[in-house]
């Protein structure tokens, strides 16, 4: 019989170990899916997950898909540590894309190098006004910040269509809602020329190194900590717990907001009614997947670009249906939950213990 | 498949390679019999949308029976409209699709980038404005079906009130409301048309829902510019009548559906395939309608009375010959003023860009 038994404390080995063993499950999973597709199973695997890197240009939409995952996830998981929820990331990304789009448009006839760092500075100042409203409602009347920052992001994607259906519209775009294509001093700088791949993959790099430094190397980022894991023993040690959910806040909103100007002045060029597939939304799945740690954050993010990617390359190749995709990153969190049992649980084959305190299976 | 002439100089050798350089581009519309032409599809719905996309991906598999072994066809569904679908079309490209159709406005800017980089692939992009020598636009002209279906809601009405579940207030949008509109006000000047928007092109849930709203709020026939089937089911469930749209849906609705607008693809798809099979292939705007068959209907619902189908039938004939037009005047705006006179009939352009409603139809337009 096997039965798990709980561990005296955190296994640390497991909590690097789970996520590879759930990756190497679901792709073990994930064959035995294309068994029973009809699809042959090399073919397919090629097609999910070599195809899509086997060229520079590929490898450069990587690139551009993780970049703003990345970026958003960094932010989420200093915040997650400190045990502020902030689910609205994606609302934020959409007022940062407002903001600096609408910059954009208003400088339509100026061509200068100011234009985009000014964009920039907005669109991170409208995703730091957005995530300021469930922080200003939490510390001031302890409104959940889970609801009150996802209801926000329906509140900033109506926004964004009304801007785009009327002030932002194109003047010459027959009544479409889109905006102008931005110039030239209005989009980003292009890493390597022929491919997609903006500054702003950089900037999420830069923030991995920020993350990292601020949450292993500060007194804030040790602040953080204890407040998420034990919030009383931090006011004990004279943390304010009000200004770690501003910080947490802001900090998430100014990413957020700066990944949604770089999409619109990166690949898109343009304000659209709907600028992001969700990204604020996969990030959280990327900031757990990354076990909230800002390394594990860029493989993470890297993982889940990669599944999007392969999902077309399959489609195109093998036409595969695009739930596969969806049934992929479903799986790989499935399989991840289950395999965080083990950092807090052993599993033993056999009698019960005397010694243990196990919960059979 | 050109053997270069046996080269002299290196001038010579210049002028022979620009010629070959041209015909080999040339070659590339003619296609050699032995590789099967590749056509490339974006969606951006799921096949299984039974509405715009799954439209398309008839059209699709209309290509494979019609052409056989001679094209291979590829689509991938759910894009979207953003910053993947560029890269989706030019993974196209780069794969050696020889002819690409992308199936949503919001696929006009990336389309128009990728075909810059891709010259001698074809892109046919459906209803955008944006055309390049290798990028077509085409579109149909759904609001003669609008006005079709109008007058059959006029007739059938008895709370004279139909409701209208609508995507997104864009000009396409807009027109389908002011045609249906004016159709049926003609056979019933009581009637007034409530649109409720659900700012989304497929999301079952919220049409759903817009559709009991406006049946609670007194509609008896519903009508949509959304792609699923799900405000039909809806008013099935409560027993009133409506629409379908894009595709047949009578296996959702069975009592429901009186007839349905029918977006018919394959004729236009086969044609823009045979052009580039043939090396015709040539950058052009279609914009059709009923008489060429891209707009069609489905059977009328036994309930259907026969006075009903013959004045729909009319209205249908009168569209083929050209003796009728839907946006014919007199039209009035929402303030009862003639926008338009007795006699004229606006013209595309204005039609185009459509941004207002005319007098029948309840609020006002989210701007």
């Amino acid at each position: 019989m096997i039965r798990l038994e709980a561990r005296a404390e955190p296994s640390k080995l497991m909590g690097f170990a789970a996520p590879v063993i759930a990756l190497l499950v679901t792709l073990f999973a994930g064959l035995i899916l294309f068994a029973l597709l009809g699809v042959p199973v090399g073919k397919a695997f090629y097609a999910f997950f070599i195809e899509p890197l086997s060229s520079t240009y590929g490898l450069s939409e990587l690139g551009v898909k993780a970049a703003p995952l990345i970026m958003i996830a960094v932010a989420l998981s200093i915040g997650y540590r400190a045990n502020v929820w902030n689910i609205g990331a994606e609302g934020q990304l959409i007022l940062g894309g407002i903001c600096g789009g609408a910059v954009a448009l208003y400088f339509y006839e100026v061509e200068k190098w100011y234009v985009l760092p000014l964009m920039t500075l907005a669109g991170i100042l409208g995703g730091m006004f957005w995530a300021a409203i469930p922080a200003l409602l939490r510390t001031r009347f302890n409104a959940n910040e889970i609801l009150t920052s996802l209801m926000l992001t329906y509140i900033a994607a109506l926004l964004l269509s009304l801007l785009v259906h009327g002030p932002l519209r194109d003047p010459d775009g027959f009544n479409f809602p889109e905006s102008r294509l931005f110039h030239a001093a209005a989009t980003l700088p292009i890493i390597f020329e022929g491919t997609r791949l903006h500054i702003g993959a950089l900037v999420a790099l830069l923030l991995v190194v920020v993350g990292w430094v601020l949450l292993s190397r500060t007194l804030l980022g040790f602040a953080l900590k204890v407040n998420g894991q034990a919030p009383r023993a931090g006011a004990y040690a004279g943390f304010t717990q009000n200004r770690l959910i501003w910080f947490s806040l802001l900090f998430c909103g100014a990413a957020a907001g700066c990944a949604g100007l770089f999409e619109v002045a990166g690949p898109i060029g343009q304000l659209l009614p709907n600028i992001s597939p969700g990204y604020g939304f996969t990030a959280i799945i990327v900031a757990f997947l990354g076990r909230l740690h800002p390394v594990g954050v860029v493989f993470a993010g890297l993982v889940m670009a990669l599944s999007y990617l392969g999902g077309e390359s399959a489609q195109i190749s093998l036409n595969l249906p695009v739930a596969v995709t969806g049934v992929f990153q479903g799986m790989l969190l499935f399989f991840l939950l289950a395999a965080d049992v083990l950092i807090n649980y052993r599993v033993v084959w056999g009698r019960r213990g005397t010694a243990g305190r196990g919960a059979s299976l | 498949m050109f053997a270069l002439p046996i080269l002299k100089t290196a001038r010579l050798k210049k002028v022979s390679l620009a010629f070959a350089a041209v015909l080999l581009s040339l070659s590339s519309v003619s296609v050699n019999a032995a590789d099967p032409v590749k056509v490339g599809f974006v969606y951006v719905g799921p096949v299984g949308d039974h509405g715009w996309t799954y439209r398309h991906d008839i059209g699709r598999q209309a290509l494979e029976a019609k052409f056989g072994d001679k094209v291979k066809t590829t689509f991938v569904e759910s894009v979207p409209e953003g910053a993947d679908a560029e890269r989706v079309i030019r993974k196209l490209a780069s794969d050696g699709h020889d002819l690409i159709f992308t199936t949503s406005f919001g696929y006009m800017n990336p389309t128009n980038k990728v075909a810059k980089q891709f010259p001698n692939v074809k892109f046919e992009h459906a209803t955008g404005y944006k055309r390049a020598d290798n990028v077509s636009t085409y579109s149909a002209r759904f609001y003669e079906g609008r006005a079709v279906i109008g007058t059959m809601a006029g007739m059938m009405t008895k709370s004279n009130i139909a409701g209208y579940i609508a995507s997104f207030p864009i000009p396409e949008v807009v027109r389908g409301i002011n045609a249906f509109t004016i159709a049926m006000r003609k056979v019933n000047p009581d009637a007034e048309v409530r649109v409720v928007w659900v700012n989304s092109w497929y999301d079952p849930g919220k049409e759903s829902d817009a559709a009991k709203t406006l049946i609670d709020q007194g509609a008896d026939i519903i009508t949509q510019h959304t792609d699923s089937p799900a405000p039909l089911q809806a008013a099935q469930e409560r027993g009133v009548v409506g629409f379908g749209q894009a595709s047949d849906v009578a296996a959702f609705a069975p009592d429901a559906q009186l007839t349905a607008i029918i977006d018919d693809w394959n004729q236009y798809y086969i044609d823009r395939t045979q052009a580039v099979i043939d090396g015709t292939w040539e950058s052009q705007d279609v914009w059709h309608g009923i008489d060429s068959g891209m707009v069609g209907f489905a059977d009328y619902n036994a309930s259907v009375p026969d006075d009903v189908k013959a004045a729909a039938d009319v209205i249908k004939e009168g569209i083929i010959d050209g003796s009728f037009h839907p946006f014919q005047g007199p039209i009035n705006n929402q303030a009862g003023e003639e926008i338009l006179a007795e006699g004229e009939v606006l013209d595309d352009g204005v039609l185009l860009g459509m941004d207002y409603y005319v007098e029948g139809v309840q609020g006002s337009l989210p701007k």
